[in-house]
């Protein structure tokens, strides 16, 4: 199987169904004559030309917005934006217009969109520009928010978000795009709404998605080889929906937990996963429920320093021991 | 005779002659009486619709219990705006608008008994009872809301011209605003995006005068729609009283957009006689004096009914007729609301995820909703 960075999967999925659909667009800051800030488009306005991959200005509300109308009348824009730390000019379009439109119709109106872009932290550019905003966004009931960690993942979901019939928000890593994973050269699609056990292991479960499912891995690998203890690692894939059914299957069968993610504690996706894992596994469980997340301040710009506001594989190592203790 | 009020009882002589009589515009002089008959019936329609609602909104239902919740924004006085314009709709044109959206609504042939019942909250509402008086929306008229915040459903409206024009099809898009909207910055980008991307879309400020309580002045630098002019459009502005005049102004952006697929702004100056909402008590901004004044001399259902009575297209007892049909189908609308049924707790996760309305259809996993 040919191994494709994150970034060459992403821009698959994308060139696989704008040719598939007419009717999809990519827009965005960037994305055609530029050819990505962080490159993903690279090469697509050579292909499908400026109708299909359009250059915005610098105006996210406006343009998020137009895709949101659009989209009411049968348009399927992927709408990219440069980080997703800019949503919050955009906020009112995402989260009033296009999360509430079927809603307040009474399902009269759909609007299948896709807003996609880089939402992390560890780039050292400062607490504007590293927002992880999938709480937020996954608090809305209409929406769908997706974090895929691999090429492999991100290509098929992706894919999968295109096609759906409600707004998707498909949140990639920059640190991440550069990352090479075996993608089968056929078509395939994944299920949003999939979690996958990316690591199977018998006395602790990590719950986790995205760039920390990285960390996950890579800390398993040492926790079993000097610690003896085997980690199973549960990759969401997908915030919302949620494949609660393997987290809890986990769960029951390793009896610990801990909660992996690159959120600011307070009302995170861990804090929603913690309250569902007691509520539906509290017999299950041999101790309290642990959190990894980031370091509770803004994004610290100090190179060095934010790799260790992040979660990161040596202070996955560290809750985990702390969880087995 | 009848006790209630004859329609022209309160004609106020010499009203609303114009130094320009916009009737013989060409697209007005090319409306049969019927159309000419339509346009003001739809306007009544409107406006007794309105009061209608109104009463529902002061009154209690059978139970003691509130007939209509949170806000109702009432259009009293600017419904040539919305009929002027909604009567120029062609099948390829969309309109869009904030949250006074009844008028609009009506205009665009909306059914009342649904409207009513959306504002009573009922399953039967032209939303289930899910946007309320805020969100009506009718795709089936090519009508996309009713959005409740200051200036969010421009950028919208320009998606729907971006949409049209992708598809190749020849048609624009209506994007309504109040006067408080021009300084939202949603609305600069949309103005940018649809210059630039030469979009078939009118920008429509209706300029009531009032943005809530503030006033114009005390709100707005420059001329509204001239801030067009800063985004490469062209811009107009008329009296909204004037059902003609709005249809001579309109008519030409719109084929504007149309024929050369270019956005422009309009400036529809009206005036409304009630609060900002029915919460409105309306005595801190502006004098009753001032409201007395547009009522008596340019309320455009009299202005209209003048000038059908004038061309002989109306008569006195037709007036009377329309008038009455109007009150029996805003009273017939309220039965019809008061009769329904809620919403059920049930129906509250409907309508939320396509996928969740259809589910033989759904192709995502796990849980779409959590508790």
């Amino acid at each position: 199987m040919p191994q494709i960075t994150y970034r060459e999967a992403i821009r698959h999925a994308l060139a696989e169904e704008l040719t598939r659909d007419p009717n999809v667009v990519v827009m965005g800051e960037e994305v055609a004559q530029f050819n990505g800030a962080y490159k993903v488009t690279d090469g697509l306005l050579a292909t499908f030309g400026p109708t299909r991959i359009v250059d915005t200005p610098i105006s996210e509300a406006g343009f998020i917005g137009l895709g949101v109308g659009a989209s009411m009348l049968g348009i399927r824009p992927v709408m990219e934006l440069m980080f997703w730390s800019f949503y919050s000019v955009a906020f009112d379009q995402i989260l009033n217009n296009a999360a509430n439109v079927r809603y307040m119709s009474g399902g009269q109106i759909n609007c299948p969109i896709v807003i996609r872009g880089p939402a992390n932290g560890g780039t050292n550019v400062g607490a504007t520009h590293s927002h992880t905003p999938e709480n937020v966004l996954a608090n809305h009931p209409g929406v769908k928010v997706v974090v895929p960690a691999t090429a492999y993942d991100a290509k098929g979901l992706l894919k999968s978000a295109i096609r759906d019939n409600d707004p998707v928000f498909f949140l990639e890593n920059t640190i991440l795009y550069g990352d090479k994973g075996e993608v089968p050269e056929a078509e395939y699609v994944i299920p949003l709404g999939k979690a996958d056990v990316k690591r199977v292991g018998a006395d602790l479960t990590i719950v986790t998605y995205g760039r920390c499912v990285i960390h996950s891995l890579k800390a398993a690998e040492v926790l079993e080889k000097d610690h003896g203890i085997s980690v199973e690692v549960v990759d969401l894939r997908t915030i919302r929906p949620l494949d609660f059914d393997t987290v809890l299957a986990s769960v029951k069968k390793t009896n610990r937990v801990l909660i992996v993610e690159e959120q600011k504690p307070f009302a995170s996706v861990g804090t929603q996963l913690a309250y569902m894992i007691q509520r539906e596994a509290f017999d299950h469980l041999d101790g309290p429920i642990h959190r990894l997340a980031t370091i509770d301040a803004p994004a610290i710009y100090s190179p060095p320093v934010e790799t260790e506001q992040l979660p990161n594989p040596a202070r996955v190592i560290k809750a985990v021991l702390a969880a087995m203790a | 005779m009848s006790k209630k009020p004859s329609a022209i009882a309160d004609i106020k002589s010499g009203s609303a002659v114009k130094a320009t009589d916009y009737a013989l515009a060409p697209i007005n002089a090319a409306l049969s009486s019927p159309q000419r008959i339509e346009l003001y019936r739809t306007m009544i329609r409107i406006r007794r619709f309105e009061e209608r609602s109104l009463r529902a909104y002061q009154g209690k239902n059978v139970s003691g219990g509130t007939n209509i919740g949170g806000f109702l924004h009432l259009y009293i006085g600017q419904e040539a705006v919305a009929v002027g314009c909604c009567s120029l709709m062609g099948k390829n044109d969309h309109v869009i608008t904030a949250y006074r959206d009844h008028g609009h609504a009506i205009a665009v042939g909306m059914d009342t008994k649904p409207l009513m019942a959306e504002l009573y909250g009922k399953i039967t509402g032209c939303s289930k009872g899910k946007g309320g008086s805020m969100h009506y929306f009718a795709p089936d008229k090519n009508f996309w809301g009713g959005h409740g915040i200051v200036g969010g459903q421009i950028p919208l409206g320009t998606g729907l011209a971006y949409a049209l024009k992708y598809q190749g099809k020849k048609g624009a898009a209506m994007a309504f605003m109040g006067d408080g909207a021009v300084n939202q910055g949603a609305v600069h980008e949309a103005y940018n995006l649809a210059s630039l991307w030469n979009l078939p879309v009118v920008f429509v400020i209706e300029n009531n005068g009032y943005s809530m309580g503030t006033s114009q002045a005390r709100s707005s630098a420059g001329q509204l729609a001239k801030r067009a002019e800063g985004y490469n459009m062209t811009w107009g502005q008329c009296d909204g009283h004037d059902v003609y005049e709005v249809r001579a102004l309109m008519d030409k952006h719109l084929t504007l957009a149309r024929e050369q697929s270019r956005p422009s702004t309009v400036e529809i100056d009206t005036y409304r006689y009630r609060g900002h909402s029915v919460a409105d008590p309306d005595n801190t901004y502006r004098t009753k004096t001032e409201i007395e004044e547009y009522r008596n001399k340019k309320d455009p259902i009299q202005v209209s009914l003048h000038k059908l009575l004038a061309e002989g297209v109306l008569t006195e007892a037709l007036a009377d007729k329309i008038d009455a049909e109007a009150r029996a189908e805003a009273e017939s609308a309220a039965e019809f609301a008061d009769a329904s049924p809620y919403p059920t707790p049930d129906d509250i996760q409907k309508d939320v995820y396509w996928e969740s309305d259809h589910p033989a259809e759904r192709k995502s996993e796990g849980r779409l909703f959590f508790d």
